[in-house]
């Protein structure tokens, strides 16, 4: 990364501010480590969710998202983003109103009556994109306090990270590589487990309107990350995080079931081996708890 | 009216292009998108079998499954599609047209209204605000929940567009209309 002062608008969404804030407090204390600020998008709303509001209706979706992205494009900033919903949700946003300019006409009269304007002047990004990509596998390595050896890591990549490839332009939706080598860098290992790159199964409202299903869903998941071997799984994305953290209180009152499998943003974990303490990240605000083997 | 192949392709294409709907017509039933998808394994949906029937016009059959809604959005049939078939946009645009119809279930009419009271799908109570303190952040983040002029910005584009109307929204009691809203 070169040596000039890098700023990113935030973009908080829901689940992050409003339920799990380690993941928010974890994203501003590794990136200013790398010299990278963090600035509040006021006024933000929800994303808003692309499987839920994008399935009720489109065409109120849209000017939602394009509102959000404007409140950046006022700030001069690119986004940064800490969860997979938000992700596709805003970049796709983007990526439809630079394609279609008779779309971004319709879009931006509704905003007009809101004082607002998307003009495609911003970029989203993810934020294990930036560490990975911006800041670098070097620099982070270079950082490393704790390396996490003997660790095994279950990746749970999420949907929208990755997919639809033509936009998120990650490459390989079927062999992915961002989290593994940031696993890597910090001195663990990531583990291989059945269905690795299946979705958490809380997306498109199917949580919203079937818990239980959702549930099930997720408990297969688990199941196939403990059977592995691994000792925590990481994720990209707020609204999986909590369906796997949340979701094992739900699922042990639901199914009789006692899972206590560690949950941690990937940056979380980035965070632990950066030396910052599981109080620091808001790790101990959370339904599954650390393990030693994580702390030490 | 047109058949509903003609709707999808005409709500769809005003925000993906015509094109990108019209992929839909490519579908040749090869089952992909059905023997890769993760719902379909504990749940009724058959992806491929939405599609013949968004094909063959069976409107009321379409809008009142339930399967319609249990897809997570997940894309691994968009990826895998053989024909270039734009799966998952195709059923969110089915799911819209069905909304417009009135096949909108509560829970989902109730994320609606969390949307319409603070902008948010998942807004912040008490005790998260707590936790918020705990961890050396601000007990509530500067989003639309916290300043009302902001939040009037979203609820101005909802009441533009009839996202109110769709969900049933009641302004005066900032909730769904009728019975409903207990549920």
């Amino acid at each position: 990364m070169s040596e000039e002062k890098k700023e990113y608008a935030y973009f908080l969404g829901c689940i992050t501010p409003n339920r799990y804030p380690g993941i928010e407090t974890s994203a501003k204390k590794v990136f200013k480590e790398f010299g990278i600020e963090t600035k509040e998008m006021m006024g933000a709303s929800c994303c808003p969710a692309p499987g839920v509001f994008g399935s009720f209706d489109m065409y109120t979706w849209l000017p939602i998202a394009a509102r959000n992205l404007a409140i950046a494009e006022e700030m001069g900033l690119e986004i940064y983003v800490t969860c997979n919903g938000c992700y596709g949700s805003l970049q796709e946003a983007d990526h439809l109103l630079k394609e279609h300019s008779k779309l971004r006409e319709k879009v931006n009269e509704i905003l007009a009556k809101v004082g607002k304007e998307y003009k495609g002047t911003t970029k989203v990004n993810h934020s294990i994109v930036v560490l990975h990509d911006v800041v670098g596998l070097d620099p982070l390595k270079a950082k490393v306090k704790k390396p996490l050896k003997g660790v095994n890591v279950a990746i749970h990549y999420g949907c929208h990270f990755l997919k639809p490839r033509e936009v998120r332009g990650h490459g390989s939706s079927e062999t992915p590589y961002i989290l593994e080598d940031i696993v890597k860098a910090i001195g663990a290992k990531p583990v291989e487990y059945k269905d690795r790159l299946m979705c958490c199964g809380a997306g498109g409202g199917v949580r919203t309107a079937d818990t239980q299903t959702s549930l099930d869903w997720t408990r297969q998941k688990l199941v196939n990350m403990i059977e592995a071997g691994a000792d925590c799984v990481i994720h990209p994305c707020a609204f999986c995080h909590l369906q796997l953290d949340r979701g094992q209180l739900e699922m042990n009152q639901a199914f009789g079931t006692s899972f206590n499998f560690p949950v941690l943003f990937a940056l979380q974990l980035v965070g632990l081996a950066m030396g910052f303490s599981e109080k620091e990240l808001g790790l101990d605000q959370q339904i599954t708890k650390m393990p030693e083997k994580l702390l030490k | 009216m047109g058949t509903l192949l003609d709707e999808i392709i005409d709500w769809g294409g005003g925000v993906f292009g015509e094109e990108h709907m019209e992929t839909l017509r490519q579908c040749v039933q090869c089952g992909k998108c059905t023997g890769g998808c993760p719902s379909g394994r504990i749940t009724a949906l058959r992806t491929r079998k939405l599609f013949r029937m968004a094909q063959e016009d069976m409107r009321e059959e379409i809008f009142n499954a339930p399967e319609l809604w249990y897809c997570t959005t997940c894309y691994t049939c968009y990826e895998r599609c053989p024909k270039g078939v734009k799966c998952t946009d195709i059923i969110r645009v089915i799911r819209n047209l069905a909304a417009k119809e009135g096949h909108m279930s509560v829970p989902h009419r109730k994320i609606g209204v969390y949307a319409l009271k603070t902008g948010h799908g998942v807004p912040i109570g008490p005790d998260q605000m707590k936790i918020r303190e705990a961890i050396g952040l601000e007990s509530q983040p500067p989003t639309t929940q916290k300043y009302k002029e902001q939040l009037e910005q979203v609820q101005t584009i909802c009441k533009e567009t009839g996202f109110d109307a769709l969900i049933d929204f009641d302004w005066d009691k900032m909730d769904l209309k009728g019975a409903e809203a207990k549920k």
